[in-house]
């Protein structure tokens, strides 16, 4: 067991976690973080997507250990004061979601996406969405809501 | 009343059915407030990994659990014989022949696997990481079997998948229009078009194996403590589980509760009665604590239920001109190694759809369905419907370019005009309403077709190595499964009925309970506006419940583009019920005659005054009780179970434009439109999400999907590195547009929409880009057309791209040496 000390949305927690426990299962089952979810077991799939220290990971493909010491922010966090972050907000408003089992890591994708591109193109939504599977929308919706909350000027 | 003070005064609420509400359901998806089966933890709740085969078809010889059970927090490990008593037995709920041959499928298997990824034994541990290490150390010896594994082979019987049941031939279904009444021999028909200069096509296509790879990977969890034994499951259908369940395993219906929380996605794939739900059933049981069992994605791919699997063998015989006299169909479908829940019910849902649109004189099909050591398939998103679709808009756009006409034109030659409604196909289904004429108008316009066939011309004339090509898809579909007379005539093991109840609190808020039960269609949305246009009543005040077998106590939940006209109309029915209540009390209240009451947004009002009382006053003076007609009882509460009369026929037109790079042979959708027409529509958003999604599954089967297996039975496509989902990297935004011919078959005149993109889409593409290289003596490439198919097409042009080995086709024409991948027109080959 090794301890472990971080920032996960907002909030500071410590454990003791075995080594080779990955982020996406110390959030789901330490914390109890179940609005992060696991849709695959090769890093394809995206659903799992969270922002480590301000950068959007896919949190199977981190240990838990690695994120020793920094900031967590997951889907549960990414709203503030009872507010809806605007891509949530837009990602409801354009019909991006249906399942909703791919949407927490499509919206945390989507977040990292425009703040490192304000106004991108189709094209570089597409291609910036590209980690993220899903299997209801056929994306049409999804890249409408990005360029949605570009629109309204939405950033990290 | 008081209460009525409170609440300020009710105005008439514009109409809700039309309006794109902003679904309910997204409030939680959006902020991670959700209830995925695999959130649930349960005190003292033990997990579970299952120990699989590797081996397509092998005997087990040996299960050695010594050491597993030593491993850290493991609490039991068993096998097969363990469980035999208890496991129970999966069942198929439709055999489509009296003699069908359908192998024992247990949960674990006991003696021989059948396929790579059947479970052999289970271990049960604190924790689901402490399960997986000890599954890793359970010991399995087995004596491999020869596999069958390729579907031909398999259909000659050279290897067997089942060795005691003598052959892989599980049944055989025909349906000949000749013998139904309902057309002419084709045969006959086949015949004459060769014997008077006519047209005869022969073709062979194949329907690739499809994995439905929904997002949420399936799970479940049992509780055993208390008096029911509670059910969680990732599933499309908790009310036909909770049947299963209590007829295989002895535990009264009444002691099982299933719920299906949040279900992420299912497409088919989660309508399945489950290994792993028994295996979980079973263990709680023994165990006497909560279980769960969450798969991995790996395990998904290799064990969850595959979709298509199948060879067709086509013959259409036309007059010169193009008007098509006969269809014959012959098809093989891989069943994989057990019949699942629907399994061979799947193909047969095809038989009455390879007609399409069109008026054919005479039509034959038949489909023997054939086991194999491969995962076992059922439903996926249109389940036989596409595979219907395919063939024959595939064999559509073969005949126009035979005649040497548009394709469109040829399909306007063959098809129902729209005078023609009501139009008995040569199927034998009654289709209702439609408009081909006016979707596929629209769709030419929406395309730019006129334009893009000029580019088309252009790109030919000048030689450019990227070529252009237009596919069409003119599809419809059979949905809203389904009239329960049908079914048994089919000998559908269940009904086809939908139940629905709504409740009138004494606040006035409005519940709804539907016995359909939603993965992210968007029921909860839909459903209100409906309740709230019946009732007049706030769309808000509206709260749907479902997917709870406690609350929702009867169904046959969602699948088969059944929940709004299926459900839906149960849910109008049960509301006119709720408003006959409330207009005896409303007279009541008012001291007038229910006869000179009219009810308007929400409002009994007597005719000709400005007496009025609002709906939501009359439940609370029927909550209240104190003052209402005698004999009356004190409730409005009103149930409805609509079995449906007809299937309804949504249809459509597709237009794909592919841009194929002949000297790469790389593929670039260029643009998609679609006109649907799906008669009325309740919430134009949902429906466009509905439409885009299920064009992405269909365009997938054209270009990226297979499931792939190799020689000795591994699936080789197993994780999603290997199996091409596509992602937004590869799509394009679409033209999406609608046309409205309202369905007769049900009062919203609403047609089913979940499947459509899916069964028109697959064609349209790979209509697409044979079209781009026809030219180079290309009438065929087979799913996925990836660049590597087209590319090799391209090179070994004329032979008709990848050489299909249609020989054994019984009803093609052995005299003239053709094998089913050649054009044979009277006077012989071309």
């Amino acid at each position: 067991m090794v301890r472990i000390n971080l920032t996960v949305d907002g909030a500071k927690v410590a454990d003791d976690v075995e080594p080779r426990m990955l982020l996406v299962h110390y959030l789901r089952e330490k914390l109890g973080k179940t609005g992060t979810v696991v849709g695959c077991d090769t890093s394809n799939c995206g659903a799992c997507t969270v922002h480590l220290d301000g950068t959007s990971v896919k949190s199977c493909n981190v240990l838990a250990v690695q994120a020793d010491g920094g900031e967590v922010t997951t889907i549960e966090g990414l709203s503030q004061n009872g507010e809806l972050h605007p891509v949530q907000e837009a990602f409801r408003e354009c019909h991006g979601l249906q399942c909703g089992y791919c949407t927490p890591g499509m919206i945390m994708q989507s977040v990292d996406l425009l703040k490192e591109n304000p106004q991108p193109s189709e094209e570089e939504i597409r291609l910036g969405l590209e980690g993220n599977l899903c299997r209801c929308t056929g994306y049409h919706n999804i890249v409408k809501a990005v360029q949605h909350a570009a629109g309204q000027g939405a950033q990290a | 009343m008081t209460a009525t003070e409170a609440r300020p005064e009710a105005t008439a609420p514009e109409r809700e059915i039309g309006k794109d509400r902003r679904r309910k359901e997204d409030q939680r998806l959006i902020t991670g407030r959700t209830r995925w089966t695999d959130n649930i933890v349960l005190p003292g709740m033990l997990h579970l990994a299952m120990v699989r085969s590797p081996f397509a078809h092998a005997r087990i010889t040996s299960i050695d659990t010594t050491e597993a059970k030593q491993s850290p927090n493991v609490v039991d490990v068993v096998s097969g014989q363990d469980l035999a008593e208890t496991q129970g037995v999966l069942i198929n709920a439709w055999p489509i022949t009296p003699d069908q041959k359908t192998p024992t499928h247990l949960p674990v298997a006991i003696d021989r696997v059948a396929f790579a990824g059947e479970i052999v034994a289970v271990v049960v541990a604190r924790s689901a990481a402490e399960a997986r290490d000890a599954a890793e150390l359970v010991d399995v010896e087995y004596d491999e079997l020869p596999a069958a594994l390729d579907l031909k082979e398999a259909a000659a019987d050279t290897v067997l998948a089942h060795p005691d049941l003598g052959t892989n031939k599980s049944a055989y279904w025909v349906f000949d229009s000749a013998e139904a009444g309902t057309g002419g021999a084709v045969d006959e028909a086949i015949a004459r078009a060769r014997e008077s200069g006519g047209i005869v096509l022969e073709r062979e296509y194949r329907q690739q194996r499809l994995i439905p790879a929904f997002m949420e990977p399936r799970s479940t969890v049992v509780d055993p403590t208390g008096e029911q034994l509670t059910v969680w499951s990732a599933t499309q259908i908790p009310h036909i589980l909770r049947f299963a369940l209590a007829a295989t395993t002895g535990i009264p219906e009444s002691k099982l509760r299933v719920i299906a929380p949040d279900v992420g996605g299912g497409f088919g794939g989660k309508l399945q009665t489950t290994p792993e739900e028994w295996i979980t059933v079973a263990l709680a049981r023994r165990t006497g604590k909560p279980v769960k069992y969450t798969e991995t994605r790996s395990e998904s791919l290799m064990a969850g239920h595959h979709g298509r699997d199948q060879w067709q063998k086509l013959t259409l015989a036309a007059d010169a001109d193009g008007s098509v006299t006969g269809l014959k169909v012959e098809l093989l479908a891989d069943l994989g190694a057990y019949v699942s829940l629907v399994g061979g019910g799947v193909p047969v849902l095809g038989a009455f759809m390879f007609n399409a649109i069109y008026k054919f004189p005479a039509y034959h099909f038949a489909v023997q369905t054939v086991l194999t050591n491969k995962t076992w398939t059922d439903a996926y998103r249109g389940a036989g419907r596409p595979e219907a679709t395919f063939a024959i808009e595939r064999l559509m756009d073969e005949l126009a370019a035979e005649v040497g006409v548009d394709p469109l034109e040829i399909r306007e030659k063959n098809w129902i005009k729209h005078e023609e409604f009501p139009f008995t196909t040569v199927a034998g289904l009654e289709y209702d309403s439609g408009n081909y004429e006016l979707a596929t108008a629209r769709a030419k316009e929406l395309f730019g077709y006129d334009e893009l066939r000029a580019e088309q011309r252009r790109r030919r004339e000048s030689g450019d190595p990227v070529q252009l090509g237009i596919g069409v898809s003119t599809f419809t579909e059979m949905c809203g499964l389904a009239p329960s007379r049908v079914l048994g005539q089919l000998d559908y093991g269940a009904g086809g009925w939908e139940h629905a109840s709504v409740r009138m609190l004494a606040t006035g808020k409005v519940e709804v309970v539907t016995g359909a039960s939603a993965h992210g269609q968007g029921h909860e949305t839909a459903f209100s506006q409906i309740v709230a246009d019946r009732l007049g009543v706030p769309f808000e005040d509206v709260e749907v419940l479902h997917g709870d077998t406690q609350i929702a106590h009867k169904g046959l939940d969602t699948y088969g583009s059944r929940s709004l006209v299926v459900g839906g109309e149960a849910l109008v029915k049960a509301t006119d019920k709720v408003v006959e209540k409330a207009k005896v009390v409303a007279a009541h209240m008012l001291e007038a005659s229910a006869d000179d009451l009219e009810f308007t947004g929400g409002r009994f009002a007597v005719r000709g005054t400005d007496q009025g009382v609002a709906i939501q006053d009359v439940a609370g003076a029927v909550f209240a009780a104190h003052d209402l007609p005698d004999g009356m009882e004190p409730s409005l509460d009103s149930d409805a179970t609509y079995d449906p009369v007809n299937f309804n026929y949504p249809h459509g037109t597709h237009l794909c434009a592919m841009e194929v790079d002949t000297e790469t042979g790389a593929l670039r959708m260029r643009k998609y439109a679609c006109v649907d027409d799906i008669g009325n529509v309740i919430n134009p958003l949902i429906v466009s999400g509905q439409v885009h999604g299920g064009l992405v599954q269909g365009i997938a089967q054209a270009l990226w999907e297979e499931a792939v297996y190799d020689d000795s039975g591994t699936l080789v496509s197993g994780s999603f590195v290997d199996y091409l989902l596509p992602t937004s990297a590869d799509t394009i935004s679409f033209e999406v547009d609608h046309t409205t011919t309202p369905s007769l078959t049900n009062t919203l005149g609403t047609k089913g929409v979940g499947e459509a993109g899916t069964i028109a889409s697959t064609p349209a593409v790979v209509n697409a880009v044979v079209d781009a290289v026809r030219h180079l003596g290309i009438h065929d490439i087979r799913m996925p057309c990836t660049p590597e198919r087209v590319w090799r097409a391209i090179q070994d042009a004329g032979s008709g791209g990848e050489p299909t080995t249609g020989a054994a086709a019984p009803h093609f024409d052995a005299s003239t040496g053709m094998d089913g991948t050649v054009d044979r027109t009277a006077g012989g080959a071309q």
